[in-house]
């Protein structure tokens, strides 16, 4: 008798409970709902803080402006925690239940992967936030999909381009076991033949690993004569450490991953002289007064900063490009769906802090190798070296 | 208390999945409905080890995981069928659990949790390193639908059918399982392995049906899960997963059927309820599993019900001259 | 000679980073031998070592002082989760104190993650970063010092354990509590200092490789995870044993990355649990079940 009673209340604040979070879209009326999905929480929230930080501000901007054409912008961020599970519930719930025009991000290549395969199939468009290539290739099959980061691919061809030029000839690559580490490590794999670059060793380590000096120690055995690490978050700092600990006199050359002000504040002594592709926000106050990029960078740090009291990271230009890029082609093309994505697909020139975009049918991304800088730390700061 | 053989409860259970079916017409409410009955089988099994063998896993995601990447892998690269793929699940994940089992269950105290820690774990590191063979931290895509005689479940609403049977039938059989002298028995003495010695009850050897039964369940969640999103990744198997599902089943009640999906249900839906305050996820996680096993260690339900009867017999006290 | 020298370098990392299992393993040993509790929180008593004593510095740039402040916090934290998580559970099953400690782990981590936010952060080392050479290997004075801390505090505890009368009052209460009661020993004492001095040997060990490892709110999860398996591989009744434990297991992931494969370095300590459950249940060198 009790168990049935005890089962009809569960059934009932089941369904409470579900319909709760907010029944149905609400008053719509005006604005424009743009949804985001960030890792905010979890590991790489280095990722979606940034990310989410940066969206809002940019919509706060527009609404105070009174919004694109008349319409305010409403934003519905969710936060995957990083986690494929929760991704594709927040997507879902951002296409079914907030009836979102578009949606930014997620951070991750993994969630990215989960996310896309239902906004394609709902023709929302849907701009990353994630490096791989494989998000926006085959294009082909990713008509709804974009994406603001640049690819592993370009920042790859920049290192070996730059290895060249040094005489370089012979690396060891150390990557992380993560979706962005391994797309590293499929990249630097592939291209090294074309560039005339042997990979003499390949050595991983975990995110969340706090000692490669084994790695370094094997590599150290081989005749390389370049380390270069693909990671983010602090375990390349870490490597960065181990190897100035180690005594080895070997040149570091990090990932895009690594261009930010905390590797400099972890790496400590560790970071002089480690050199890694960038956007060109980590070095904009040396760029020439006609490069493009330097006043949007400008405007995005300055901005950034005033209002989060927290350094400007490239991870948060990448969700700043992304919903500067898509109020451009809502302006266009109002609420149809279908002409936003054509918008989006013919933004040309688009001065971004990740870089200058040029879109088309074939290139969702729509940024060369020539979106990366090649930088070195010098004395605890970012130089600009080519 | 005999819950497999009194239909009424059986048939509330199916009107109630038909009644929330009929009047939802969202994809999102189908999709969360069928993440929590995945959910549920996943506790269900952890449930009866907790509540009857008096053991805990702490690395349940690791059958989940060999689950859902049996299927993934053999459906997604080999062009296998998904029905036997799962089958092929549930043969590894049963297998392991009797390797496991075996040894760690003979031993006294806390073994089979240390044994599942370790194991939960390194199956996580496996699924993550083993590129060639799992895709590695980015994932294995393109995992097929499942198929009921050529009408693929590619839809959150035609799968929650399946999903919904899947629990109404494990949380039948593993009502049946533990509905025996030996299990009631096993209840009671869980705590005291002399006394059921003494009662000359093979008490080892149920408990290790129980293990395999809960790793079974975990795969078969393992496997419809890689079904739904067609998508899986490795870093939805690891141990804050394990411990999300101890949550569960500590939260429903320990040795509670019905419990599993009240534990499931409700952090399931937690996170999604909590959109603001997401950083406390991890915060009211661990304090659920505090507080419930210090106040309430028979579940929120019973706890509170129990209260309940408690105040009432202190007021009825009061009145006695 | 070139080829011995990252056979050198192996086996001074995995030394050092032994240490730290080693430290961790006996904060495991020490409320085991006094309750038979396994402590799924310790590695969290780490964690907040660190990150107390990195908030400290950072107010008040003195080494000394983050240290003592954040062990002294620590403890302090150690004391009131044994006082309002354990001690009203009584003489609760040991899955009901699994699920306990588990919980007040993740708990711990939750409220390490509201306070210091997601970031890393740095804490300068107690005695300079250049590292000291041995041979064709390089060590850290970093790790010379957390090398220090496990031999100073093995022999004292052990000397603890076995020759003062509050030593082997605890461990009285572990095999006997109410025998212990009987005989006059203030059991809920004990306990009281067990958790102590185990969240104070956490948190110092903590505060000792955060020059090494960066301080990060989840930094306990897998250094918790790893102490335990070394306390198991060396026996959780011997103090002795963790330190076995923990020196073998560095010493095998060290190898195993440099000789074998780095991806799955960090199996390595659960495999090695999983095979000394199986072979041998109580340890390399416990006694005791």
């Amino acid at each position: 008798m009790r168990t049935k009673t005890w089962l009809v209340g569960w059934a009932l604040a089941m369904a409470g409970l579900i319909l709760a979070p907010g029944c149905g879209p609400g008053s719509k009326s005006k604005s424009y709902i743009i949804g985001g999905i960030f890792s905010i929480t979890g590991p790489q929230s280095y990722l979606g803080e940034p990310e989410r930080n940066s969206m809002e501000m940019v919509a706060e901007e527009i609404n105070a402006k009174g919004g694109l054409n008349g319409h305010p912008l409403k934003l519905v961020i969710y936060d995957d925690e990083g986690d494929v599970t929760k991704a594709r519930l927040d997507a879902e719930k951002l296409l079914q239940k907030d009836q979102a025009l578009a949606i930014i991000g997620p951070s991750l290549t993994p969630t990215s992967m989960t996310v896309l395969e239902i906004t394609q199939k709902a023709k929302v468009p849907l701009i990353s936030c994630a490096a791989a290539a494989s998000i926006t290739s085959p294009a082909q099959e990713r008509a709804w999909v974009f994406k603001t980061a640049q690819t592993d691919q370009m920042a790859v061809s920049r290192i070996y381009q730059y290895c060249q030029k040094q005489g370089i000839a012979r690396v060891a690559i150390l990557t992380m076991s993560t979706g962005f580490g391994v797309a590293g490590k499929e990249q630097l794999l592939s291209q090294a033949a074309k560039y005339g670059i042997e990979v003499l060793a390949q050595e991983v380590f975990g995110e969340k690993d706090t000692d490669m000096s084994p790695q370094l120690t094997k590599i150290r055995g081989t005749a390389a004569q370049a380390v270069i690490c693909w990671g983010t978050g602090p375990a390349p700092a870490l490597v960065a450490k181990n190897l100035k600990q180690l005594g080895l006199t070997l040149p570091l050359i990090q990932s895009h991953g690594a261009a930010s002000k905390k590797f400099i504040e972890l790496a400590g002594e560790g970071g002089e002289g480690v050199i890694m592709p960038a956007g060109k926000l980590a070095i904009y106050q040396q760029l020439p007064d006609s490069d493009p990029q330097k006043a949007v960078c400008k405007e995005y740090a300055e901005k950034y900063r005033a209002r989060f009291k927290a350094p400007e990271s490239s991870f948060g230009g990448y969700a700043y490009d992304a919903q500067r890029m898509l109020d451009q082609a809502l302006e266009k093309a109002g609420r149809d769906q279908a002409k936003i994505r054509e918008a989006l697909e013919g933004t040309k020139n688009f001065a971004g802090v990740s870089g200058v975009f040029n879109m088309s049918p074939e290139d969702h991304n729509g940024l060369a190798a020539a979106a990366f800088v090649m930088v070195k730390i010098e004395k605890g700061e970012f130089t600009l070296i080519d | 208390m005999n819950f497999a053989r009194s239909w009424n409860r059986w048939v509330l259970f199916a009107l109630v999945a038909l009644a929330i079916a009929a009047g939802l017409d969202n994809e999102y409410y189908f999709t969360l409905l069928n993440f929590i009955g995945i959910h549920t089988l996943l506790v269900v099994g952890l449930n009866l080890l907790l509540g009857y063998a008096g053991q805990i896993s702490l690395g349940h995601a690791a059958f989940f995981g060999l689950g859902a990447y049996t299927s993934g892998i053999l459906t997604a690269t080999c062009g296998v069928n998904p029905w036997l793929a799962l089958l092929a699940g549930l043969v590894l994940s049963g297998s392991a659990a009797f390797l496991i089992g075996v040894p760690a269950l003979k031993l006294r105290g806390y073994y089979l949790a240390m044994a599942t820690l370790g194991f939960g774990i390194i199956v996580s590191i496996i699924l993550n390193e083993a590129q060639p063979l799992t895709g590695g931290p980015s994932g294995l895509p393109g995992i097929p639908p499942l198929t009921l005689a050529g009408f693929p479940l590619n839809t959150a609403r035609r799968l929650y059918p399946l999903i919904w049977l899947a629990v109404g039938v494990i949380l039948a059989l593993s009502a049946n399982l533990v509905d025996s002298r030996t299990g009631r028995a096993l209840r009671a003495l869980h705590d005291s392995e002399a006394a059921a010695a003494s009662l000359g009850v093979d008490t080892a050897r149920l408990k290790l049906k129980i293990f395999i039964w809960s790793a079974l369940c975990a795969s078969l969640a393992g496997s419809l899960y890689a079904h739904s999103l067609n998508f899986i990744a490795p870093a939805s198997f690891g141990f804050m997963f394990s411990i999300k599902l101890v949550a569960m089943v500590v939260l429903g009640g320990m040795a509670s059927i019905w419990g599993s999906l009240l534990g499931a249900g409700v952090l399931t839906l937690l996170p999604e309820v909590l959109t603001v305050f997401h950083d406390f996820e991890v915060v009211i996680f661990g304090a659920i599993l505090m507080v419930v096993m210090i106040f309430l260690p028979r579940g929120l339900v019973r706890g509170l019900l129990d209260l309940r009867e408690f105040r009432r017999y202190k007021r009825k006290e009061s009145y006695i001259p | 000679m070139p080829i011995l020298a990252p056979l050198l370098q192996y086996f001074i990392s995995g030394l050092t980073n032994g240490a730290i299992y080693a430290l961790i393993a006996l904060g495991f040993g020490i409320i085991f031998n006094t309750t038979t509790i396994i402590n799924f929180a310790q590695g969290e008593f780490v964690m907040l070592g660190a990150m107390c004593a990195i908030s400290i510095y950072h107010l008040a740039p003195s080494l000394p002082l983050a240290f003592l402040g954040g062990v002294i916090i620590v403890s302090l934290v150690g004391l009131a989760f044994e006082r309002l998580a354990l001690r009203p559970v009584g003489e609760a099953s040991p899955l009901t104190l699994i699920i306990i400690t588990v919980g007040a782990g993740v708990f711990l981590k939750g409220v390490a993650m509201l306070l210091w936010g997601k970031e890393s952060y740095t804490l300068p080392p107690f005695s300079g970063e250049a590292p000291l050479h041995l041979g064709p290997a390089t060590i850290l004075p970093q790790n010379l010092w957390v090398l220090g801390l496990m031999l100073a505090l093995v022999l004292a505890l052990e000397a603890f354990f076995r020759l003062t009368l509050t030593g082997k009052a605890m461990r009285a209460c572990a095999y006997n509590p109410r025998a212990a009661r009987l005989v006059g020993i203030a059991a809920s004492r004990m306990v009281q200092l067990s958790f102590a001095l185990s969240a104070l040997l956490g948190a110092g060990a903590g505060i000792l490789i955060a020059p090494l490892t960066l301080g990060v709110y989840d930094m306990g999860t897998m250094l918790g995870l790893k102490g335990f398996a070394a306390a198991i591989i060396g026996g959780l009744g011997s103090l002795l044993g963790g330190v076995l434990g923990g020196l073998l297991l560095g010493l095998a992931e060290s190898f195993t990355s440099g000789l074998i494969s780095s991806g799955y370095r960090d199996a390595v300590a659960f495999l090695l649990l999983l095979v000394v459950l199986f072979l041998r249940p109580r340890g390399l060198l416990g006694g005791r079940q």
